[in-house]
C-alpha cells in the first residue's frame, strides 16, 4: 500500500515538481497565514506589537480573534475608496498596457530573425536597471523643471509648465512603463506559436486580412492576453513604489496604505487586514478565471455530442 | 468578391481550360524556385503535380492560392487573369496539408466560415454547411472541435470546408501525408468519388506517386522548378520522356548506350552494360552512333534459368539480392558488367518453377516493347 504510494509519487515526477512547491509553501503560505493571524489581534504595545491568537495562563487556553482592522475596514470609507481607486487605477493601467502592448508583441511575433531578437532584447533591457532608479528618471522626465516641461516649453508649444509630477497621471505613466513588458512577453509567446497557414486558411476562404486578425488571431492569443493582464493587473493593485514616487497626496492605494498603517502608524493588525482583503479581492477573479478555463477544457475534451 | 466573379468572361486559348499558367516564374533572391511553367487544367480534371521536396511544387501551388506573389507570368482562371488579386478574392479554394482547421471553432463553424466571409445569409449557410458535412459524412460530428477528431475526420473536414464554397477550382496540398498508410488508399479513392460527384476541377502537388496515379486524371513531373512531362498517368509510366522521369515515376532501370543500325522501323542499341544489344521496334529521330538512354521496368524483366534464344534483348548475371514483397518478388541481378538490374517477379511465377536464389546464375531478357527510349 505505502510502496505504491511512493512508486505513484516517483511516476509523477513528484521529486521534480516538490522543491517549488516547498519553496511555494515557506515563503508565500506560511509568510500570509502569519499575515491572517497578526490581522486577527490587537494592537499592543511591545514587541511584537500586537497581540498573541492563542494565550494560555493559570490553566485556561484562551483564543482571541479580534475584529476591529475589519471593522474599521468596512466602516471607514476611506478604506473602500482606496479598494476601489487601487482597482481603478489598475484596470486602465491594464488596459492602456494592452492597447499599447498588443501591437507592439503582434509585430515583434511577426517580424523574421535577427531583428525579432532584438525587439525582444528592447523589451526586456530595461529590466537591467533597477525600477527605483527608472522611477527616479521619470521623476526627473515628469517635474514641473524637468526634461518634458523644458522641451515644450523650448519648443514654444506650452508656457507654463504641466502639471504632470504628483498627479494620477503620472502614475499611470510609471505604471504603464514599468508593467508594459509583463504584459508583452506571455503575449508574445502566444503569438509566435500561431500557426501561419490558419491565416492562409482564412484568407484562402475569403477573410480579409482585417477579418481574419479579429476571427483568427484574435481568439487564439486570448490565453496570452489574459495571461499578460494578469501580470499587470495584480502586483499595480498593491503597487507601491510608483504612487509613492509619481503620485499626488490624493493618489490613493493600497499599497500606500499598508506601508502607512505599518510603518507611519505601526498599527499591525490593520496594515494585516488591509493585506488579506487585497489578497481575496485578486483572489476572487483568478479563481473564477481558473474554473472558467477548466470549465471550457472539460467541454472541449467531452464534447458537444 | 461577387464583381471578381461577375466580370468573367471567357477569352484565353481554349474554352475547356478552367486554369491556365502562362510563363509563371517565381524568383526568391538569387534561386529560381518556379521557372516559366505553363500548363492548362481542363475543366472537371484532376492534375496531380509530383516531385521531391524542394521541386518548387508547394510555390507553385501557393502562387495559385495567392499566398505568393508572381515574379513574372500570368495566372488565368475561366479565362480571367487573377494573377494580382489577393487569396481572398480569388474564386479558389484549398485543402491544407495539416488541413489548418481553426481549433478555436466547432467543424460547423469551420465550414461556415468561408460563407460568413461571404455575406451568405443565415439559413442557407446551414443548410450548405451541413449539406457539405453529409458529403463527406461528418454531419454527426458538426458540433465537435477539430482536436477532438481522428487525423481521417479532420481531413473529410477540411475537404467540406474546401468545397462548401462551390470553388472554381480546388488545390490540395499534399492530401494524404498526415494519414496512416493503411487508410491512405480508401481515403484516395473517396476523395476522387466525391470531387468527381462535384464536378470541381482539382489541382493536387505531391510527392507519393502512388497517390498522384491513384487521384489524377492527369499529371505533371517536376523538377528544379520546372515541369518535365505531363500525360496520363499511364502514359508518363509507360513513355517517360527523361531519365529523370523514368526514374521518378515507379523504379527502373536505366542504361546508356549507342545506336549501331538505325532503320525507320528498328533501332539496335549497344550497350556496355549489357550482354546483348537492345532491339527496339521504332525508329527514332537521333542519329547513328548518338550515346541516348533506354529505360527497362523492372516488371518487364524475365528471369530465367537458361539462355534465351535471340541475339538481342538479354544479359547474363547472377542473382545478388530477393525480397519477397508478397505479390511478387524482387531480384536484384549483378550483370556480368558489374552493373545492377531490379526485376519483379509476380510470385504466382515463383510458385510454378523452382525459383532462382541468391549466387545463382540466370538470363534477364524482356520483349523488344519493353524498351523505352529516353530522348534526355
Amino acid at each position: 500500500m505505502i510502496g505504491s504510494f511512493f512508486s505513484r509519487l516517483k511516476q509523477s515526477g513528484f521529486w521534480v515538481i516538490a522543491p517549488p512547491y516547498a519553496w511555494l509553501v515557506l515563503f508565500l503560505l506560511v509568510p500570509f497565514l502569519l499575515v491572517l493571524k497578526i490581522s486577527v489581534a490587537d494592537l499592543n504595545f511591545g514587541i511584537p506589537p500586537y497581540t498573541s491568537l492563542v494565550d494560555l495562563s493559570d490553566n485556561v487556553l484562551t483564543f482571541t480573534v479580534h475584529l476591529r482592522g475589519y471593522a474599521l475596514l468596512f466602516s471607514d470609507s476611506l478604506y473602500l475608496m482606496t479598494y476601489l481607486s487601487s482597482i481603478k487605477m489598475a484596470a486602465i493601467t491594464t488596459v492602456c498596457c494592452i492597447l499599447i502592448g498588443y501591437p507592439m508583441a503582434y509585430y515583434i511575433a511577426r517580424t523574421e530573425g535577427s531583428l525579432r531578437h532584438l525587439l525582444l532584447l528592447a523589451v526586456i533591457l530595461p529590466f537591467w536597471t533597477s525600477l527605483l532608479l527608472r522611477v527616479y528618471a521619470w521623476v526627473g522626465i515628469l517635474r514641473n523643471d524637468g526634461l518634458l516641461n523644458n522641451f515644450l516649453i523650448w519648443m514654444g508649444l506650452i508656457d507654463t509648465p504641466l502639471e504632470i509630477y504628483r498627479t494620477d497621471l503620472a502614475v499611470y505613466i510609471g505604471l504603464v512603463y514599468a508593467y508594459l513588458p509583463f504584459f508583452i512577453l506571455p503575449l508574445y509567446a502566444n503569438l509566435v506559436k500561431l500557426d501561419a497557414r490558419l491565416l492562409d486558411a482564412a484568407y484562402d476562404l475569403g477573410a480579409s486580412p482585417v477579418r481574419a486578425f479579429l476571427a483568427v488571431t484574435l481568439p487564439l492569443s486570448l490565453p496570452g492576453v489574459v495571461a499578460g493582464a494578469m501580470l499587470v493587473f495584480i502586483p499595480t493593485v498593491g503597487e507601491y513604489v510608483i504612487p509613492e514616487m509619481l503620485g499626488g497626496a490624493d493618489t490613493l492605494m493600497m499599497g500606500r496604505v499598508m506601508w502607512s498603517e505599518f510603518f507611519t502608524n505601526a498599527d499591525w493588525p490593520m496594515a494585516s487586514a488591509v493585506t488579506v482583503i487585497m489578497v481575496l479581492i485578486l483572489l476572487v477573479p483568478l479563481v473564477v478565471l481558473q474554473m472558467n478555463q477548466k470549465r471550457s477544457f472539460l467541454s472541449e475534451t467531452k464534447g458537444g455530442q | 468578391m461577387s464583381d471578381a466573379l461577375g466580370s468573367l468572361t471567357s477569352f484565353g486559348a481554349d474554352a475547356d481550360d478552367c486554369l491556365r499558367m502562362v510563363d509563371l516564374t517565381k524568383i526568391y533572391g538569387d534561386t529560381v524556385a518556379v521557372q516559366s511553367v505553363n500548363l492548362s487544367i481542363k475543366r472537371g480534371e484532376i492534375f496531380a503535380l509530383l516531385g521531391s521536396s524542394g521541386c518548387g511544387k508547394s510555390t507553385l501551388l501557393r502562387m495559385l492560392a495567392g499566398f505568393e506573389t508572381v515574379t513574372s507570368g500570368q495566372i488565368f482562371l475561366e479565362g480571367e487573369d487573377i494573377t494580382q488579386l489577393p487569396p481572398y478574392k480569388r474564386p479558389i479554394n484549398m485543402m491544407f496539408q495539416s488541413y489548418a482547421l481553426f481549433p478555436h471553432m466547432t467543424v460547423e463553424a469551420n465550414v461556415a466560415f468561408g460563407l460568413k466571409q461571404e455575406g451568405v445569409v443565415q439559413p442557407e449557410i446551414h443548410e450548405r454547411v451541413f449539406e457539405a458535412l453529409e458529403l463527406v459524412q461528418m454531419s454527426p460530428y458538426a458540433r465537435r472541435k477539430p482536436h477532438q477528431l481522428s487525423g481521417g475526420q479532420q481531413q473529410r473536414v477540411a475537404l467540406a470546408r474546401s468545397l462548401v464554397k462551390r470553388p472554381k477550382l480546388l488545390l490540395l496540398d499534399e492530401p494524404m501525408s498526415a494519414l496512416d498508410k493503411q487508410i491512405r488508399r480508401n481515403t484516395q479513392i473517396e476523395l476522387v468519388r466525391i470531387i468527381e460527384q462535384l464536378g470541381v476541377t482539382c489541382f493536387m502537388v505531391t510527392h507519393d506517386q502512388e497517390e498522384a496515379m491513384t487521384m489524377a486524371n492527369r499529371l505533371g513531373v517536376m523538377t528544379e522548378g520546372q515541369i518535365k512531362q505531363v500525360g496520363t498517368p499511364q502514359d508518363v509510366y509507360a513513355f517517360p520522356n527523361s531519365r529523370f522521369v523514368a526514374g521518378f515515376i515507379g523504379s527502373t532501370n536505366l542504361f546508356s548506350g549507342t545506336i549501331t543500325i538505325d532503320e525507320s522501323d528498328h533501332i539496335v542499341i549497344e550497350s556496355d552494360a549489357l550482354t546483348r544489344p537492345l532491339f527496339v521496334s521504332h525508329g527514332v529521330s537521333e542519329p547513328l552512333g548518338m550515346e541516348i538512354s533506354v529505360s527497362l521496368r523492372p516488371e518487364r524483366l524475365q528471369v530465367l534459368r537458361h539462355q534465351p534464344d535471340g541475339d538481342f534483348n538479354w544479359a547474363h548475371g547472377m542473382v545478388s539480392h530477393m525480397a519477397w514483397m508478397g505479390s511478387y518478388a524482387l531480384y536484384q541481378i549483378r550483370l556480368d558488367s558489374g552493373k545492377t538490374v531490379e526485376a519483379s517477379v509476380p510470385s504466382l511465377l515463383l510458385t510454378q518453377a523452382e525459383p532462382p536464389g541468391i549466387d545463382d546464375e540466370v538470363y534477364v531478357s524482356w520483349h523488344h516493347e519493353a524498351v523505352t527510349v529516353l530522348t534526355s
